[in-house]
């Protein structure tokens, strides 16, 4: 965060330290799980996609444990400037990491419900966009590791081309449909567009996990500008 | 039995008891020996002790030797030594103290003279009184020569007793007073000196008794040693009980060390019921103040 | 920052104390009816400057002052302005209570009149103690007893009593010297509450060495550092997010 020096308290800077570790830690398991579901989809690996939706037991942990550990950050220190700034962060993000887990749960659960489907043509396209969303979900965090204001705006740009993905892939499978129709390609279809919607979330909560970024960076508060207010 | 057990420190506690009994002692022994001394006066003089010697005049023989004259000389002049000495010095002291710098080379220069004038010897005092106000202003060998004389030498007391009074009243109530709006002159009157007033009036004690018992200046100036008539007004000849005393101890009649001594009580007495007055005086004025409409 | 004169306004303040200089070129701006608080670590210069906008710095031997301190846009710090007539508009309030031992409730309160010889009629006497005591938030306590000796109410009475002394002078600034310094908690928070009423029609400034403090009464915080002014911002920005630096390090605790 703001190197040189260091608190005089040296228990709260030990506190600080272990919430930003904290906060990594947890951001880490969720950039994991979006991996490996995405994963377990393109493979069909049924028992990965198990296992990934396991993950999220510690995941919700990690919220129930962060958000404690920043209230009683706040009530012993009343932290200010910057150190306030990374507890509200820390409220705040966990909100966002959370959500997230349970997004790459969901494309788990799609995963299962698409096992033996035949071929996925789809999949390259999903592949890609799950490319571009789990670069921005480390982008991210790196730049929270780093309170990068520069590479967190950076991550905020690359959320069009994440919404731009999403929309394709909809009306590609709602064409699927119309042209060939059936009961089981509907619900095929479906699955996918649930697929797409959930990494177009979880792009969207990377641009949170940005904004807040910037706003612990610097201190200026982006939310509800708008991609203008970006640029 | 446990760690804490008063026999594990026996060494400290025995050295502690005997500090306190050295301190003890260091406060009995001079007690005992003044009352013994003053027992001792008290009972050699008590033949003597009546109305007769309090109304009498100074006489040859030992039996019809009165006081009367010392007595009221002795008031007369501490009457006039405050009238003459209080003023002027808590005047010096409130000067000094809160008008002066109390940091500059001049103000502590002033402070170690003052300090020392305290200390010089009494009749020193009564060489300079001789010369200044007996001689050169032409009072005489009177009663005011004599007080303005003593006022000198308790002006050194009165200075440094005030200052130190002065001292004692916080700079935060200065300070307080200061921001308030008012000026030096304001916070010293109505903030400073009623804080200070019991302090001042101890020192004034002080010098009053001090003046009470000196005889060499008073000798020097020239007072009487045997005296027929009560001073009658501040340019009269004049007598103190100390110079009577002394007079008396210098006979060799024995019977005249039964009037000193008498003469000694008396004066203790005298003494003792002035610091009284005063004490009362500083309680009723402290009273009054707490209760102040 | 309306456009309207400052109430206080420091422009190049110099200070110290013989050799030493204290202050180094302040430039300060005091708006009115707001409390404004003064932040640093000790030694910063944060009381001299304090005590500069009342001329009390002065009274020190070998104090000195440069520079331009001006009250409603007129120059405060030059020989034709007689200081002990300036305290009267502008007045303080220390860190450890002092009311006048000798004196009672009702005596200390109207003191501040009495002893600069501006005595009133007994009616106006009387609505002067109890305009100031309820200002200060004491008359409740203190109506029944008012002819007790001051120094036999609490830390927090005393000084909240030194405040009604002060008001009754009739200032249009209120200096606070770090007032809750020497108070626990509770007398603390009760004068923080006065502070927010009094700020309605008084200029206050606070020096504090709590930035607790200084966060929930004022309006706007000046952080000095060294006898400079690092930074002065509307409260919340300062607290949230510095500008400076140095402003970083000292509130969150990296130095001080």
């Amino acid at each position: 965060m703001s190197p040189g020096p260091q608190h005089i308290d040296r228990e709260f800077q030990r506190e600080l330290q272990a919430l930003r570790d904290h906060l990594l830690r947890m951001g880490g398991r969720v950039e994991e799980m979006v991996h490996l579901a995405v994963q377990s989809l393109v493979e069909d690996d049924m028992e990965l996609a198990e296992r990934t939706i396991r993950l999220d037991n510690a995941v919700n942990q990690d919220e129930r444990d962060i958000d404690e550990r920043c209230i009683r950050m706040l009530a012993r220190w009343q932290p200010m400037a910057s150190d306030l700034r990374l507890i509200t962060f820390g409220f705040k993000v966990v909100t966002d990491f959370e959500r997230v887990g349970d997004l790459a749960v969901s494309i788990c659960q799609r995963a299962k419900e698409l096992h033996g489907d035949g071929v996925k043509e789809s999949w390259a396209e999903l592949s890609v966009m799950a490319g571009r969303v789990t670069d921005m979900l480390t982008r991210a965090l790196d730049a929270f590791a780093r309170v990068d204001e520069a590479a967190a705006r950076a991550v905020i740009g690359l959320d069009d081309a994440v919404d731009d993905d999403d929309r394709r892939i909809s009306r590609g499978q709602l064409e699927r449909v119309r042209g060939e129709g059936g009961e089981g390609l509907v619900q095929h279809c479906i699955r996918v567009q649930n697929i797409s919607k959930s990494l177009e979330r979880i792009g969207d909560h990377c641009t949170n996990i940005a904004e807040r970024t910037v706003f612990l960076a610097g201190g200026t508060d982006l939310r509800y500008t708008g991609p203008r207010g970006v640029r | 039995m446990s760690a804490l057990h008063p026999r594990h420190n026996r060494a400290a506690r025995r050295w502690e008891a005997l500090f306190r009994g050295v301190c003890l002692g260091a406060v009995a022994l001079p007690l005992i020996v003044l009352l013994g001394l003053v027992g001792d006066t008290v009972l050699r003089g008590l033949p003597k002790l009546d109305l007769d010697f309090l109304t009498g005049f100074p006489s040859r023989k030992w039996e019809r030797a009165g006081l009367l004259p010392g007595l009221v000389g002795s008031v007369q002049l501490i009457v006039l030594t405050a009238a003459l000495a209080l003023p002027v010095g808590v005047g010096a002291a409130v000067y000094l103290e809160e008008y002066g710098s109390r940091t500059s080379r001049i103000a502590r220069v002033i402070e170690v003279n003052i300090a020392n004038l305290a200390g010089v010897p009494s009749i020193l005092y009564g060489l300079l009184g001789l010369e200044l106000f007996v001689r050169a202003l032409g009072l005489g060998r009177s009663l005011l020569a004599g007080a303005a004389t003593l006022a000198l030498l308790v002006l050194p007391v009165v200075i440094l007793t005030t200052r130190e009074a002065l001292r004692t009243v916080p700079d935060s109530l200065r300070e307080a007073a200061a921001a308030l709006g008012a000026t030096r002159w304001q916070i010293t009157r109505q903030v400073v000196l009623p804080m200070a007033l019991p302090g001042i009036l101890t020192g004034a004690i002080l010098a009053v008794s001090r003046a009470m018992g000196e005889t060499a200046p008073l000798v020097v100036i020239g007072a009487l040693t045997f005296m027929t008539y009560v001073p009658d007004g501040v340019d009269s000849y004049f007598t103190a009980l100390p110079i009577l005393i002394f007079n008396w101890t210098s006979r060799p009649d024995p019977g005249f060390a039964t009037t000193a001594a008498a003469g000694i009580t008396v004066l203790l007495v005298t003494l003792l019921a002035l610091n009284l007055g005063a004490i009362v005086l500083r309680g009723r004025l402290m009273a009054r103040r707490q209760g102040s409409p | 920052m309306s456009a309207s004169t400052p109430k206080l306004r420091a422009a190049d303040v110099r200070a110290g104390f013989g050799d030493k200089e204290v202050l180094r070129g302040i430039h300060l701006d005091v708006a009115p009816q707001e409390v404004t608080a003064i932040i640093g670590p000790s030694g910063c210069g944060k009381s001299t400057f304090l005590r500069n906008l009342n001329r009390m710095h002065e009274l020190v031997p070998g104090a000195w002052l440069r520079g331009s301190l001006q009250l409603d846009g007129v120059e405060i710090a030059g020989a034709d302005v007689d200081p002990v007539l300036l305290r009267r508009r502008v007045g303080m309030v220390f860190q450890k209570p002092n009311p006048f031992p000798t004196m009672s409730i009702r005596d200390n309160v109207l003191a501040g009149l009495r002893l600069t010889g501006r005595t009133l009629g007994r009616a106006d006497e009387e609505l002067t103690l109890q305009r100031s005591l309820t200002q200060a938030a004491l008359w409740d306590e203190v109506k029944d007893r008012l002819r007790d000796p001051a120094v036999g109410l609490s830390g927090g009475q005393q000084q909240r009593l030194c405040i009604a002394r002060s008001l009754a002078v009739g200032p249009e600034v209120l200096l606070m010297d770090e007032p809750c310094s020497a108070l626990d908690p509770i007398a603390t928070a009760r004068i923080e509450d006065l502070i927010h009423v009094l700020r309605e029609s008084y200029t206050i400034v606070i020096v504090t060495h709590s930035m607790q403090q200084a966060a929930r009464v004022s309006g706007r915080t000046a952080f000095f550092l060294m006898g400079e002014l690092v930074e002065v911002d509307d409260t919340q920005s300062l607290f949230t997010r510095p500008r400076d630096k140095r402003t970083e390090d000292y509130i969150t605790g990296r130095f001080g």
